[in-house]
């Protein structure tokens, strides 16, 4: 039998056998506290704010790292751990600046909302006076030491999901930091401004750097045209900054608030994400038809751009010219539409909400600049523009739904699933397919390079030849297959890289809360958002087309080169 | 600086295994003149051993006996410890420290001494008691401690005289 019997304050329950004591109580509907704790990484035990009661046990155990056995007698409601975990809390508050009020995680600090569950009312104990300077040194992130609880949620994903290691825990007792080596900044240091640590900081260690105030000044300013793009994860995921669960498609509401913001054009990520696939496309037929620099590597994701940059440069040939979606929507926002429209570029003001932090550094590297200006102005993560709707008093869930304004607005199915793991190759190949073959799909889906597996491979018949691609999400498995290409072992055409788990809908700067469970059910948002739409092909998108006719003639042409295409070197993430 | 290939070295000398990264540490810093771990061997470790730097960092900034700042010819660790603080180890530390004109973690100007605070040198029956280099001195008073300082000033300088006549 794989069940054993146990006893949970008393109750006799029936357990899966290899369960922790934490999941077991939590299975009776009795929400432990838990600060290190983080359902998609190692156990940790160093906050031990998860204590509770075993009979026979001297001591409190820590239920996260604590297995059930047979019989075991669990009590979580005693006055001693009641005491316990509120001691806990006030030494780890001893050791906080009380600056609640005006931090940054004010309202969803996990640490603050176990306070307040606690009744923590006193907060004795001696503050260790170290006071660490904050790193503002890139466009993503912010951190600040001085709030850092040292649970090692951060350090855990940096150096395990992502597997670059800059953020680690140093030195010992009161003098505990963790931090790049030698107390670095991240911009001195081989950071990919994932964010990933941000999504998991239970408090305001380390955060996004916030651009709202930036992008409240353009929509109030007169002269300026303000545009905004939205990325296709963040439909799937900004309804859970006010409270809905995951999963919820919301891209009529987001449509809908963001014209409320006052944005003067309401656009979408996803037409240029078509526009990628027709560039991204071409780029792969012509590397096959050459053999050279093969595998094609994607380029959408920032994180994974900043991270092949520094950590396999050899490797950059490989990589797609092809700019991100962001950016080619910058550069089109700021020359096509700016032309259509009779909009000076100079005062057109592009915004786009993204689930990433790395986009932040993306928009402003000084060759983002083809139209003239920098191609985009400000971005915003999915949880800034939560705030930002949050100010304007804004009730989402009773929001219409409305649509996006054309042409950039106008996108297919195909673009949506690109905030999915897999979703820039199923739509590549949907189109790469049709443009060889001159035959029509006759099924869509590419099943295989869906999911939440970590390294996804499969065989495509392209017009008689079969072709191998592979798709890789998060960084440590991104390597693997960066390993595989450089040894030689690898016999792929065609390589899907994000930096973040999952995907887009996974991004650094999507809303807190993010775990693989809730990455899945994004995921299956997507798939949905796509099998809803009228047009599932980067191909038959007619704005697609028409910009190709009125404006940029053909995929790879001259003034797309100009315009949707980049290059890349080792350069450090400094952007001076 | 130290060459990396005395890292190297010492690095194969170990089987350039991960797990031994703590004597590797040890290791290269007691082959550097300066008896500590530079920012560049922590590097060459890092990327030697396949371990982020923030790692190898981790380590050494975790243990007092490794050192992230260049030290003194004669490192003089005065123990800490209850049965050597109960034997008036303040006093001794005092009197290193005003000899010296440093506090415990620094190094006199001109590069001979450094004093660091340790938590126990394993010699509580001769309490209190210091540890220069690879020599304990133990049942000190600020008077010996003094006295021993005088004698390593002297040892210093003779050795800084008979090499310099070989020049």
């Amino acid at each position: 039998m794989n069940k054993m019997k146990i006893f949970v304050n008393g109750q006799e329950v029936w357990i899966e056998k290899d369960s922790t004591v934490l999941n077991a109580v939590k299975q009776q509907g009795i929400d432990l506290p838990t600060l290190c704790h983080h359902p998609d990484q190692r156990v940790k035990a160093n906050c031990r704010v998860c204590v509770v009661e075993v009979e026979g046990v001297k001591n409190l155990v820590a239920s996260c790292s604590t297995k059930v056995a047979e019989g075991m007698r669990i009590t979580t409601n005693s006055p001693r751990v009641r005491e316990t975990v509120r001691t806990i809390l006030e030494l780890i508050f001893a050791d906080h600046p009380h600056e609640c009020l005006t931090c940054i995680r004010n309202g969803n600090c996990e640490l603050r909302q176990l306070a307040s569950k606690y009744g923590v009312r006193d907060i004795e104990g001696e503050k260790a006076n170290n006071i660490f300077p904050q790193d503002k040194s890139t466009p993503s992130l912010v951190r600040n030491p001085n709030k850092c609880i040292k649970c090692g949620r951060c350090a855990e994903v940096c150096h395990h999901t992502q597997n670059v290691g800059i953020l680690y825990s140093h030195n010992r007792g009161t003098e505990v930091c963790i931090a790049p080596e030698y107390g670095k900044q991240l911009a001195e240091v081989a950071c990919v401004l994932c964010g990933q640590c941000a999504l998991v900081c239970p408090v305001g260690a380390i955060h996004e750097k916030d651009d709202t105030d930036l992008v409240w000044e353009a929509l109030a300013n007169p002269h300026k045209h303000v545009v905004v793009q939205t990325a296709p994860a963040v439909r799937v995921s900004i309804a859970e900054e006010f409270g809905l669960p995951p999963g919820e498609i919301s891209t009529g509401k987001l449509v809908t608030a963001l014209r409320k913001l006052g944005f003067d054009q309401v656009f979408d990520t996803d037409f240029t994400a078509d526009l990628t696939i027709m560039e991204e496309g071409h780029e792969l037929l012509q590397r096959m038809q050459t053999g050279k620099n093969l595998p094609l590597l994607t380029s959408c994701s920032p994180g994974w751009i900043n991270y092949i940059e520094q950590y396999y440069p050899g490797l950059l040939p490989l990589v797609s010219t092809c700019k991100s979606p962001q950016q080619m929507f910058g550069a089109l926002a700021k020359t096509y539409y700016a032309q259509s429209s009779g909009i000076e570029p100079k005062n057109i003001f592009v915004v786009s909400v993204m689930p990433c932090t790395a986009k932040k550094y993306e928009a402003a590297r000084p060759e983002m600049n083809s139209s003239g200006f920098r191609d985009v102005d400000a971005v915003l993560t999915s949880r800034e523009l939560g705030r930002m709707l949050r100010q304007e008093g804004m009730d989402f869930q009773k929001l219409t739904e409305s649509e996006f304004d054309a042409p950039l607005g106008i996108s297919s199915g195909a673009a949506a699933i690109f905030g999915a793991t897999g979703g820039v190759m199923e739509a590549a190949l949907r189109t790469v397919y049709e443009v060889v073959t001159g035959e029509s799909l006759c099924k869509l889906e590419f099943s295989e390079v869906r999911g939440m597996e970590g390294i996804k491979e499969a065989s495509v018949e392209l017009d008689g030849k079969e072709i191998k691609v592979a798709v890789a999400h998060g960084l440590d498995k991104a390597k693997k297959v960066m390993e595989l290409i450089q040894s030689g072992k690898a016999d792929y055409s065609f390589v899907e890289i994000m930096c973040c788990p999952g995907g887009c809908i996974g991004g650094g700067g999507q809303p807190y809360g993010t775990t693989n469970e809730v990455r899945a059910k994004r995921i299956e948002a997507l798939y949905q958002v796509d099998e809803n739409m009228p047009v599932r092909k980067s191909h038959e998108n007619p704005a697609v087309q028409d910009l190709y006719r009125d404006f940029l003639k053909e995929p790879l042409g001259e003034l797309s080169h100009q315009l949707l295409h980049t290059e890349y070197r080792n350069r450090g993430l400094s952007i001076n | 600086m130290m060459s990396s290939t005395i890292v190297q070295d010492i690095i194969h000398q170990h089987g350039g295994d991960k797990a031994l990264l703590l004597q590797v540490l040890l290791a290269v810093q007691d082959a550097d003149p300066q008896k500590y771990l530079s920012e560049e061997s922590v590097n060459e470790i890092a990327r030697i051993l396949e371990i982020p730097r923030s790692r190898v960092y981790s380590t050494a900034s975790f243990y007092s006996e490794i050192s992230l700042q260049p030290r003194g010819i004669y490192l003089i660790r005065v123990c800490t410890n209850a049965p050597c603080e109960n034997a008036g180890k303040a006093l001794v530390l005092q009197a290193i420290e005003k000899e010296l004109g440093i506090g415990a973690g620094q190094t006199t100007s001109d590069g001979i001494f450094t004093v660091e605070c340790v938590n126990c040198l394993g010699a509580c029956y001769m309490s209190p008691a210091i540890k220069v280099n690879d020599v304990i001195y133990g049942d000190l008073t600020p008077e010996k401690a003094v006295k021993i300082i005088a004698e390593l000033r002297k040892e210093y300088q003779d050795g800084q005289n008979t090499s310099g006549s070989c020049i």
